[in-house]
């Protein structure tokens, strides 16, 4: 796994299946199909021992797309039936893909303890703020006030922050992309494949039909120099047309501030460098947003630790053995009597 | 493919244990119920797992009966923390921990209150006197002291200032009150083991096995000191020993299991059989939690156990396992299968094997979490959305555990479907002899992974199994999707098309009718084939109605008792032999389940005989009934 390859073996074409895709027209998820499609054999990936498991919504229909090993399951449970399979099948390359919906409503429990667990998966988090699949309610990303056929006066809900919510939860390896930054997407879906242990990439994803433009502050072509922060690991934060703008400590306490540099005399050294191996720098990153701050993409955090399938999963049996002797060993083992 | 004769492991149940078969008729001749209650910090049910063993390695059949409370250690002394364990000891074949105690240990008022009205018309009542004091009264919430006042005038009572033996007996360890208390449980064991005619040397050697140093000696001065009192002290006339030989059991090799026990090893067993990997998720509930425990002792037997986040996670892990190839199995009681539902669809849907075990409990919600109770039977049958059966096997006794694992698997994996496993409270709590079964009993049922690419789609079928095909991830040149949205039937592609759905929900259904053909023929447990009542039974009711109608056989009545370990799909020769009866009576623990689905398959008038207070049937309660159809 992970294996960088100068000649695939494979190509694009080979990871598409033979369905048709149902997606809306203008879908988000068609970029984000395709930059998979397109990064998997750069990884060295085959479709045979390529496993994509996913819930319901829009987004959980992937695995039909895929010319892999696919897994359909129900609302909210892709991690768990994910589970079961990395821990008694390690050497499978195993993707979950899920939504704002599926991984953080229904399925947030789930989410939580899959990434405390540190299971060996690449959960993939296509944040759309909206229930698509049922008709355009509001999500628990939705911002408050989001008007939808369930909130006619607008949803009173605090959304919360994927990946902030992954960091809480322990996660090791937490990254963000978005379904039009083709340029950044793949390579963040290299290293979250890389990362040994539960990855887990939020990729902001618009929903064409039921919350059109809700990232359009944020991904917008002209301005997205000035409201996106790309993070590299060792690397001064510095964003904005010429990196003009840079993260710095905030002046006044805890936290992060914009600064210009050049004024106030601000230069580059005051820009913070970006530190993945550091949690509070990555929930720090994971909760900005603008119109305040940059949103912060790449790497959030990414802190490799032991992985669960491996501690969990019993040593294999020797399938030489006659099991009707090992049964007979078990039920004889301890305290047994015999009657003539 | 041809098909196995199944079931390898049907086991028959009938006389299972006794050479002589005969029938257990005279209390305190034939055996001798015995029951311990006390705090549910006292060690009751230690005291009561100990006189288990020593009653098996003596030779005795007996039949066990845990009895405790939710809650973990309730107020001390108050009649909700009363923890009991009843036993049966018997010379002929042993069933049910009996009805009516011949013998009660009470080591305090709020046991004896609990208990004492259950005692057998002139059974002996040992009491701990010592821990009758004013306010132990009121805790118990008694007005009186029943041993003054005369109310306990219907049975003998015995009583002993056990408190003080036994801090007599452990003064010389250095402990304090309370924790020279805690040897009370043993030093009444060394009386009751005196009692039966038993030396102390087993529980002895136990104590020396799990205790060390003062733990282990103060606890073996009292079961010394509780069974030289019994030795030496003038016993009023009242009390007498039991002399219960050993029963007549057929040669083999024998051990002490719970059906938390067996079924665990039966599930481990038929994975190993079929070749497979076995896999639990489980999340922990009364009362089947224990499963849980034995199966994560077994990782060095290649068990790999996953206590999941939920109920849902852990069937789903299970499911994950499954279709990684593994043979997934998931643990649970009521509540928690009732959060599976949706799962367990999944699993029909795409047709993938999987082993669900619902021990039983008392309902509906949270209901009765440490009583037992068969109302799941129709959740079991029916309870999901969409047209979803799946095949129900129940077991009976600790003993049947093992076989109806094996048989779970065995069909999980040649239909390639869901399979549900009844447990309950009492046979998962339970403790009996079994005789372990030899190598010929057990066959096995090695599985086939789909790995040829030519001609693959999949949800291709076996003609005769309407199995799937079972393809590892991983395997070259199959990858494939599969999910909960209806498949073609032609392709396993997508798809909503009316009659496709038709077509699959029928080949669903199919592999429920494959199953019913395997089946062996009814077989009738005891009694003939046609004849004035037949009894049916299913799951752990079926001791108390075995004695039952061995009983009323005895007497010479035409009552036969069939048993049925598949409850679903049913078997299908039995609505002709129903045919044979003048009275088919169906008893069990819910308001007639078993009944209902008698009677809208077979069309067959049965009468429902039920009980739903948290007990296992009392023989007397199946003998009226049997008395009141055979007048």
């Amino acid at each position: 796994m992970g294996i960088q390859s100068d000649s695939p073996r494979f190509t694009d074409k080979d990871f598409a299946s033979d369905q048709d895709v149902r997606w809306c027209p203008g879908c988000g998820d068609y970029a984000i199909l395709k930059a998979v499609q397109r990064t998997l054999p750069q990884l060295g990936a085959t479709p045979d021992s390529t496993v994509f498991v996913s819930g319901i919504g829009c987004s959980s229909r992937f695995p039909y797309y895929m010319a892999t090993y696919g897994f359909h399951t129900i609302h909210g449970r892709a991690p768990a039936v994910a589970t079961g399979l990395k821990v008694t099948n390690p050497e499978l390359d195993v993707w979950v893909v899920t939504g704002d919906g599926d991984g953080l409503s229904i399925g947030g429990n789930h989410m939580l303890h899959v990434l405390r667990r540190n299971v060996d998966l690449n959960i993939l988090l296509f944040n759309n703020e909206i229930y698509g699949l049922t008709k355009g309610q509001y999500s628990p990303t939705s911002p408050c006030g989001t008007r939808s056929p369930s909130s006619p006066a607008g949803s009173i809900d605090a959304p919360l922050v994927p990946a902030a919510f992954a960091l809480g939860a322990g996660a090791r390896f937490v990254a963000r992309g978005g379904d039009t930054l083709l340029k950044q997407l793949p390579e963040v879906l290299k290293r979250a494949h890389a990362h040994k242990g539960a990855s887990f990439v939020e990729i902001l994803q618009n929903c064409i039909i039921y919350n059109d433009g809700a990232f359009d502050s944020v991904t917008d072509k002209k301005t997205v120099a000035d409201t996106v922060l790309f993070v590299e690991h060792g690397k001064p934060m510095l964003f904005g047309r010429d990196g003009s703008k840079g993260l710095v400590r905030s002046p006044d306490g805890f936290g992060l501030a914009v600064a210009t540099l050049g004024e106030n005399g601000v230069t580059e050294a005051d820009a913070l460098v970006h530190d993945e191996t550091n949690r509070l720098l990555g929930m720090a990153l994971a909760s900005l947003r603008p119109p305040h701050f940059p949103m912060v993409m790449g790497v959030l955090h990414c802190a490799p630790a032991e992985t669960f399938e491996s501690a969990c999963r019993a040593p294999a049996v020797d399938t030489a053995a006659d099991p009707v002797e090992d049964i007979l060993a078990l039920l004889h083992k301890g305290d047994t009597w015999t009657v003539a | 493919m041809t098909a196995p004769t199944l079931p390898a492991s049907g086991q028959k149940l009938a006389g299972r244990r006794s050479a002589a078969g005969r029938v257990s008729l005279t209390p305190e001749v034939d055996f001798v119920r015995i029951r311990f209650a006390g705090d549910s910090g006292d060690g009751i049910q230690l005291t009561g797992t100990r006189m288990a063993a020593s009653s098996a390695q003596f030779g005795n059949d007996f039949a066990t009966f845990p009895d405790y409370p939710a809650e973990i250690r309730a107020p001390v002394g108050t009649t909700y923390g009363v923890s009991a364990y009843s036993i049966n000891i018997g010379q002929t074949e042993i069933l049910t921990a009996g009805d009516t105690p011949d013998v009660l240990v009470a080591l305090n008022p709020a046991a004896l209150k609990v208990n004492v009205a259950d005692v057998r018309e002139g059974g002996l009542v040992i009491v701990d006197s010592g821990a009758f004091a004013e306010r132990d009264l009121k805790k118990a919430g008694y007005d009186a002291n029943p041993l003054e006042d005369g109310s306990l005038a219907r049975v003998r009572v015995l009583p002993l200032d056990v408190s003080a033996l036994t801090l007599g007996a452990v003064k010389d360890f250095g402990l304090g009150q309370k924790d020279g208390l805690r040897c009370k449980n043993m030093w009444t064991l060394g009386l009751v083991l005196w009692m039966f005619g038993r030396d102390t040397a087993a529980v002895e050697a136990w104590l020396a096995r799990k205790f060390k140093d003062t733990v282990r000696d103060s606890n073996v001065a009292a079961l010394k000191a509780g069974h030289a009192y019994g030795e030496t002290m003038e016993l009023s006339g009242d009390v007498r020993r039991f002399d219960i030989p050993a029963a007549q059991v057929a040669p083999g090799t024998y051990r002490t299991v719970t059906g938390a026990e067996t079924l665990s090893w039966g599930l481990w067993a038929g994975a190993r059989l079929a070749g497979l990997p076995l896999f639990l998720g489980s999340y922990p509930i009364t009362p089947a939690s224990s499963m849980l425990h034995t199966l994560a002792r077994m990782k060095d037997r290649g068990v790999t156990t996953f206590q999941a986040e939920d109920e849902i996670a852990a069937i789903c892990a299970a499911i994950g396992a499954s279709y990684g190839g593994s043979l997934g199995v998931t643990t649970s009681s009521g509540p928690g299968v009732a959060l599976k539902t949706e799962a367990i669809g999944l699993a029909i849907a795409t047709e993938l094997p999987l082993v669900i075990v619902d021990v039983q409990r008392g309902g509906p919600s949270t209901g009765l979490p440490t009583k037992t109770e068969q109302a799941d039977l129709l959740q079991a049958v029916y309870g999901r959305n969409g047209d979803a059966q799946i095949p129900v096997i129940a077991a009976a006794t600790p003993s049947d555990c093992f076989h109806c694992a094996i048989e779970a698997v065995k069909l999980a994996v040649r239909h390639m479907t869901p399979v549900m496993l009844l447990s309950d409270g009492y046979i998962a709590n339970a403790a009996e002899p079994w005789r372990l079964p030899d190598a010929d009993s057990m066959t096995p049922f090695p599985t086939t992974f789909r790995t040829e690419p030519e001609g693959f789609h999949p949800f291709l079928r076996d003609a005769e199994t309407l199995a799937r095909p079972w393809v590892k991830p991983g395997t070259p040149g199959l990858a494939h999707r599969i999910g909960g949205i209806e498949k073609d039937y032609d392709s396993g592609n997508i798809s909503y098309a009316p009659a496709n759905h038709q077509r699959m929900t029928d080949a669903r259904m199919g592999k429920l009718a494959a199953v019913a053909r395997d089946l062996p023929p009814q077989e009738v447990d005891q009694g003939e084939r046609t004849g004035k009542v037949a009894v049916v039974g299913w799951g752990s009711t079926y001791g108390a109605i075995r004695v039952a109608v061995s009983r009323a056989r005895a007497a010479g009545k035409a009552v036969s008792h069939i048993h049925l370990r598949h409850v679903w799909p049913l078997p299908p020769d039995l609505g002709e032999l129903l045919d044979g009866f003048e009275h088919v009576v169906v008893p069990e623990l819910n308001t007639g389940q078993l009944a209902t689905l008698l009677r809208s398959e077979l069309l067959r008038d049965v009468r429902s005989h039920t009980k739903v207070q948290g007990q296992p049937f009392k023989v007397a309660e199946i003998a009226a009934l049997l008395a009141s159809l055979t007048e």
